[in-house]
C-alpha cells in the first residue's frame, strides 16, 4: 500500500496546488513535493537485498518489494491487473523523481511569475505520471502512466515556455506520442503472439513467457516477429530517449520549455525511454538483442559522438546541455547492450547520475538567464565574479558530465566502459568502447570552451540586466543538486549493489560476465 | 423465483418509460399550454430519461436477459443485454441533453414538443437495440429518425438548422426506402422477418444468392446512413453543425450508438458472417473497407477545419469508422471481444462527445463564437468548464485521462487478435492525426491570448451540471472500464444465430 499511498499524495497534492491561490501555490508545491521524497525514501530505507530481502530482478521470478497485485478488469481472455512494486531498478528511479521534483520547484520560484498554481500543479500532475510509470509492472496501467506523462509536459512547454513554445510542445507531444503507438502495436502483437502462454498484461508473466515460448501470429514466424517487434519497440522508446536519429524533438522542446520543465525532462523523462529499453528489449527479447548488438552499439557510440558534435556547435547554454544529454543517453545505450552485470547496471546508474547532473546543468542555467536574461555564451564573459557560487557550481557540474572521478558522472561512465569492454555478446567490444570515450573528449572540449568564455575573464554582459549573486532558494536547490552528485560519485554502492541484483538475472539470461 | 409478494417489471419497462415520459409532456403542455415555466418540461424529461437510466441499471446489475434473451410480443422484441447497453446509454445521453437544453432553449418557443421529440427519439433508439425482427428494426429506426429531423432543424429562423434538417431529412428518408428495400428482398428470398428465421432460411436460398446479397447490402447501407458512415456520412457534419448544440451531441452520440447496436445485431443473428461468406456475401469485407474509409475521411476532413462545432462533426465520422471496428474483425474468432470493444468505445463515446458538444452549446450560449480563434483565452474566464473540455478532447484523442484510452485499446487489441492488423494500423495512425487537432482546442483554451476580452454572459448552471457529468463519468471511466467492457462483453455472448 506504500506505492499507492505514495501516488495518491502526489496526485492530491497536484490537485490541492491547481486550485490554491497563485501566491500560495510555490511554498505548498514544494511542501506537497516532499512527501513522495520522503515516501521514496522510506521506500529506499526499507529496501533489503541481498540474501537478506527481495532479490533478483521484477521481471525475471525476483521478489517483488512493495507490491500490489489485484486484478483491474478482465476482457478477451485477457487480465488487466493492478500490479505494481519495486526492484533494484526502479527504486532508483523512483528515488530520483522524488528527489529531483522539489529542485525543479524551488527552480521555479524566480521564474514563474504567471499562472503559478496552474504551473506548480502540473509539475506535481508529472511526478505522480512519473513514479507511476517506474513502479507499474502490468503493461495497461504502465502504458497509462507512460501516456499520462505527455499531457502535463504539453502545457508546461506551451504556456510557459520561450518564444517558439508552440510549436516546442505540438511537436514533442505528436512526436513521443506516434512513437508510443508503434511500440503499443509492437507490444500487442507479441503478446498476442503468444497466444495461450500468457493471460495477462503482467510485464513478469509476459517476460518469463518469451524466455521459453516462441511466439508467432498471422503465420509470421517466431524470429520474423520478435525481430519486428524489437526494432519497433526500440524506435518507440528511442524516441523518448533520444538517440540519433529520433532525437530532433529534443533541443526544440528544451530550448523553449522553462527551467523547471527541462529539469524534469532531462532528469527523469528521457529515463523513462531507457528505463522501458532495458525493462521491455533488453530483459524479453535478449536473444534478438544479441543478434542486433553491432547495429545497437553503432547507435549508441553515433548518438554519443554526434550529441557531443552538435553541442560543440552551440551558442546557447541550453542547447549544449540539451544535446550532451543526447550523448549521456548513448552511453546508457552502450551499457545496455554490452549484457554485463557492469554494463548493465552501470546503464542503470548512469541513468540515475545523468539525471542529477542534467538536473542540476539546466538549473545553473536557469539561474545564470534569471539575472542576466541572456544563454548565449557570446553575450556573456566573466560572470563568475558577480555570481561566484553559481559558476562554481556550474563548473562543479561541468565536470561531474566529464566524468571527474569521485562525481556520479565517472562512476556511471566507468561502470559502463569496465561493462562495454568485457562484453562477450558484443562483437568487437573495445573497439565501441574506445569509439565512445572519445566522446568524452569532445564534452570537454565544448563545456570548458563554453565556461572559460562565460563564466571566466573580463566581467561582460550584452544585456540590459547586470550580473548578480542567484536567490537563496535557488542556491539552496544547486547546492543540493551538487552535493548528491558528490555523494553518489564518492559512495556509487548506494545504489550500485541493489541494481547489480536486479541486473544479473538480465546477464545470466545471455551467459553473460561482469 | 419471485416471492409471493414480489412484482416483476415487464422486461421492456426502460423503453415504455421513455415513450411514457414523452407523452407525459405532451400532456403537460395540452393542460398547461401557456406557461414561463421551461423548468417543468425539462424536469420531466430528464427524470424520465433518469428514471430509465436506474431501472436499466437495476436490470443489469440483475443480469436481466443476459444468459437467455426474453422475447417480447411473439419475438417481435428481445430484452438482452445488448439492448440493455444502449438503453443505458440512450438514457444517460438524454438526461444530459435535457439538463443542458434548460438553459440553451431559454427564449425559444415551442419547447415541450423539443423535448417530446427528444424523448420519442430516445424511445425509438432504445427500441432499435431491441429488434429483433427486420419490421420491428425499420419501424424503430423511423421512430428514432423522425423527431430527430425536427430536433435538427429546430431553430425554424435559423438558415443552417432548416438547412441542417432537411438535408438529414432528405437522405434519411432516401436511406430508409433502400433499407426497406432491402428488408424486402431478404423477405423474399428467406421468407421470415424475423431474425434467427432469416438466418434460417439463408440455408436454402441456393440459388437465389444474389439477390440476397443486395439485399444485405441494400440494409447494410441502411446502416451506414444512420451511423454517418461512409459513403453516407455527407448529412452529418451538416446537420451537426447547423442543428442546436445539445442535439448535435444526442444525434452524434445516442443516435450513432443506437445504429451500430441495430447493426450488430441483425448482421450477426439475421445474417451471420460465416454462413454468407459460403454464398458469396462477405458483408464483413464490406465493412473493412467502410470502416477504414470512414475513419481515414473524417479526420483528414476534421484536421482541415476552423470551426470548431463542424471539427467535432467530422471527428464522429472518424469515431464511427472506429466503432466499425466491431463489425469489421467479426468472424475472427474472437467476436466477443471486438464486439464488446466497440459496444464499450459507443459507451465512452457517448458521453465524451456529447459532453464535447454541450462544451459548444456553452460557447453559443456565451455567444464568445464559434471558429477555434474564438475560443482564444476561454479557460482564465470559465476554468472549470474548459478543464472539462480538455478532458473530452484527449479522452477523444485516446489519451489517458478518461475512458476513451481504453475503449481505442481495446478496439485495437480486437484487430491484433483476430489478424485484421491494418484495421488497427489504421486505427492507430488516425488516432494520432487526430491528437493534432483535438490538441488544437486546447491549445486556443488554455495556451493562445484571446483577440478581444471575453464577456461571458452568467454560468448557466444545467448547462453546467451536465458538463460536468459528462467529464466526471469520461474520467471515472478509466479506472472503471472494466465494469463496462466486462459487462458489453457477457452482453453478447448471447448474439448469434
Amino acid at each position: 500500500m506504500l506505492i499507492e499511498a505514495i501516488l495518491a499524495v502526489t496526485f492530491l497534492a497536484a490537485v490541492v496546488v491547481l486550485v490554491a491561490p497563485d501566491r500560495w501555490a510555490p511554498k505548498l508545491a514544494l511542501a506537497g513535493s516532499l512527501l513522495p521524497l520522503l515516501g521514496s525514501l522510506w521506500m529506499y530505507w526499507q529496501f533489503e537485498y541481498g540474501s537478506a530481502g527481495v532479490s533478483g530482478n521484477a521481471l525475471l521470478d525476483g521478489a517483488l518489494a512493495f507490491e500490489t497485485d489485484a486484478v483491474w478488469l478482465s476482457a478477451g481472455g485477457y487480465e488487466l491487473r493492478w500490479l505494481v512494486g519495486v526492484d533494484g531498478l526502479s527504486l532508483p528511479l523512483v528515488v530520483l523523481t522524488g528527489l529531483l521534483t522539489p529542485l525543479a520547484i524551488l527552480a521555479a520560484w524566480t521564474p514563474i511569475d504567471e499562472r503559478k498554481s496552474q504551473f506548480y500543479g502540473l509539475v506535481l500532475f508529472i511526478e505522480a505520471a512519473l513514479l507511476g510509470v517506474f513502479v507499474a509492472l502490468d503493461f495497461f496501467a504502465w502504458f497509462v502512466f507512460w501516456e499520462a506523462v505527455l499531457i502535463p509536459m504539453y502545457f508546461l512547454i506551451a504556456i510557459w515556455g520561450g518564444p517558439r513554445r508552440k510549436y516546442a510542445a505540438v511537436k514533442f507531444l505528436v512526436y513521443t506520442n506516434v512513437a508510443s503507438l508503434v511500440m503499443f502495436g509492437a507490444f500487442m502483437a507479441l503478446v498476442f503472439g503468444l497466444g495461450g502462454e500468457v493471460s495477462s498484461f503482467a510485464l513478469p508473466e509476459i517476460a518469463q513467457a518469451l524466455q521459453s515460448a516462441e511466439p508467432t501470429l498471422a503465420g509470421i514466424d517466431a524470429g520474423t516477429l520478435k525481430l519486428v517487434a524489437f526494432v519497433a519497440m526500440f524506435a518507440g522508446f528511442g524516441v523518448k530517449v533520444p538517440i540519433v536519429p529520433f532525437h530532433t524533438w529534443l533541443p526544440d522542446a528544451h530550448v523553449e520549455a522553462p527551467t523547471p520543465a527541462s529539469v524534469i525532462l532531462a532528469g527523469v523523462l528521457l529515463k523513462m525511454g531507457t528505463y522501458a529499453l532495458l525493462r521491455f528489449n533488453f530483459t524479453m527479447l535478449p536473444d534478438v538483442a544479441a543478434d542486433l548488438a553491432v547495429p545497437i552499439a553503432a547507435i549508441a557510440v553515433i548518438s554519443v559522438i554526434y550529441g557531443a558534435m552538435l553541442a560543440l556547435a552551440q551558442q546557447d547554454l541550453k542547447r549544449i546541455v540539451a544535446y550532451s544529454s543526447i550523448s549521456s543517453m548513448g552511453y546508457v545505450i552502450l551499457g545496455l547492450v554490452a549484457y554485463t552485470t557492469y554494463g548493465i547496471g552501470g546503464a542503470t546508474f548512469q541513468m540515475v547520475s545523468h539525471g542529477l547532473l542534467s538536473g542540476l546543468m539546466f538549473m545553473t542555467v536557469g539561474v545564470v538567464y534569471n539575472v542576466t536574461h541572456t544563454r548565449m555564451v557570446g553575450d556573456l564573459s566573466g560572470i563568475a565574479d558577480r555570481m561566484p557560487v553559481t559558476a562554481g557550481v556550474f563548473v562543479a557540474g561541468a565536470f561531474g558530465y566529464m566524468g571527474l572521478p569521485l562525481m556520479a558522472g565517472f562512476a556511471g561512465e566507468v561502470f559502463v566502459f569496465l561493462g562495454s569492454f568485457g562484453s562477450t555478446t558484443l562483437p568487437n567490444a573495445p573497439l565501441f568502447t574506445a569509439a565512445a570515450m572519445f566522446g568524452i573528449v569532445i564534452v570537454a572540449g565544448y563545456l570548458l570552451f563554453a565556461m572559460q568564455r562565460a563564466l571566466f575573464g573580463e566581467y561582460r554582459v550584452d544585456t540590459e540586466y547586470d550580473a548578480h549573486p542567484a536567490a537563496t532558494h535557488d542556491l539552496v536547490a544547486l547546492v543540493i543538486a551538487v552535493l548528491l552528485v558528490v555523494a553518489l560519485g564518492v559512495a556509487p554502492r548506494i545504489f550500485f549493489q541493489m541494481i547489480q541484483e536486479a541486473a544479473n538475472p538480465i546477464v545470466a539470461l545471455l551467459g553473460g560476465g561482469a | 423465483m419471485a416471492a409471493p409478494t414480489s412484482v416483476t417489471l415487464p422486461a421492456i419497462t426502460p423503453q415504455v418509460l421513455l415513450g411514457l415520459t414523452a407523452l407525459a409532456i405532451l400532456g403537460y403542455d395540452a393542460v398547461v399550454p401557456d406557461r414561463e415555466d421551461r423548468g417543468v418540461l425539462a424536469g420531466i424529461a430528464t427524470v424520465g430519461a433518469l428514471a430509465t437510466l436506474a431501472v436499466t441499471a437495476f436490470f443489469i446489475s440483475e443480469g436481466t436477459g443476459f444468459d437467455e434473451p426474453l422475447y417480447q410480443f411473439e419475438r417481435q422484441l428481445v430484452v438482452d443485454g445488448m439492448s440493455l447497453f444502449l438503453t443505458f446509454l440512450v438514457a444517460a445521453v438524454t438526461a444530459m441533453v435535457a439538463v443542458a437544453s434548460y438553459d440553451y432553449l431559454r427564449g425559444h418557443d415551442y419547447q415541450a414538443e423539443y423535448y417530446s421529440l427528444l424523448l420519442l427519439a430516445a424511445t425509438g433508439m432504445s427500441l432499435m437495440a431491441a429488434s429483433n425482427s427486420l419490421a420491428t428494426a425499420f419501424v424503430s429506426l423511423e421512430l428514432a429518425s423522425l423527431p430527430s429531423y425536427g430536433l435538427v432543424a429546430f431553430l425554424k429562423d435559423n438558415e443552417g438548422s432548416v438547412e441542417a434538417g432537411l438535408k438529414y431529412f432528405l437522405i434519411g428518408a432516401l436511406s430508409s426506402a433502400v433499407f426497406v428495400y432491402g428488408v424486402s428482398l431478404v423477405y423474399g428470398v428467406t421468407g421470415s422477418l424475423l431474425l434467427g428465421e432469416v438466418a434460417a432460411g439463408i440455408g436454402g436460398a441456393e440459388g437465389m444468392s444474389g439477390l440476397l446479397g443486395i439485399g444485405v447490402l441494400m440494409i447494410v447501407g441502411g446502416f451506414a446512413f444512420k451511423t454517418a458512415s461512409v459513403p453516407f456520412h455527407f448529412w452529418a457534419p451538416e446537420a451537426y453543425e447547423g442543428a442546436v448544440a445539445p442535439i448535435s451531441g444526442f444525434v452524434s452520440s445516442a443516435s450513432k450508438a443506437a445504429g451500430f447496436f441495430l447493426a450488430f445485431r441483425v448482421l450477426t443473428e439475421a445474417f451471420p458472417a460465416s454462413t454468407l461468406i459460403d454464398l458469396g456475401v462477405d458483408w464483413v469485407l464490406a465493412a473493412q473497407v467502410i470502416a477504414i474509409a470512414t475513419m481515414t475521411l473524417g479526420n483528414f476532413a476534421a484536421a482541415t477545419q476552423e470551426n470548431v462545432k463542424r471539427m467535432l462533426a467530422y471527428s464522429s465520422v472518424g469515431h464511427a469508422g472506429y466503432a466499425l471496428i466491431g463489425l469489421a474483425a467479426l468472424n475472427g474468432g474472437h467476436d466477443g471481444l471486438v464486439l464488446g470493444a466497440s459496444m464499450s468505445h459507443l459507451m465512452v463515446y457517448g458521453f465524451m462527445n456529447t459532453g464535447a458538444f454541450l462544451f459548444v452549446a456553452l460557447a453559443e450560449y456565451w455567444d464568445v463564437g464559434r471558429t477555434f480563434e474564438d475560443y482564444n483565452g476561454l479557460a482564465t474566464k470559465a476554468p472549470v468548464a474548459s478543464l472539462a473540455m480538455t478532458i473530452f478532447m484527449f479522452s477523444l484523442a485516446g489519451l489517458p485521462v478518461g475512458g476513451g484510452f481504453l475503449s481505442k485499446y481495446f478496439l485495437f487489441l480486437g484487430t491484433v487478435a483476430t489478424g485484421t492488423w491494418w484495421l488497427g494500423a489504421a486505427l492507430v495512425v488516425n488516432s494520432a492525426l487526430s491528437l493534432y487537432y483535438y490538441a488544437r482546442v486546447v491549445k486556443a483554451l488554455w495556451i493562445e491570448e484571446p483577440a478581444t476580452e471575453h464577456h461571458l454572459d452568467g454560468y448557466p448552471v444545467g448547462l453546467y451540471l451536465a458538463l460536468l457529468v459528462a467529464a466526471l463519468v469520461t474520467v471515472a471511466l478509466l479506472p472503471g472500464f472494466g465494469m463496462v467492457i466486462e459487462t458489453a462483453q457477457d452482453a453478447t455472448t448471447v448474439l448469434g444465430p
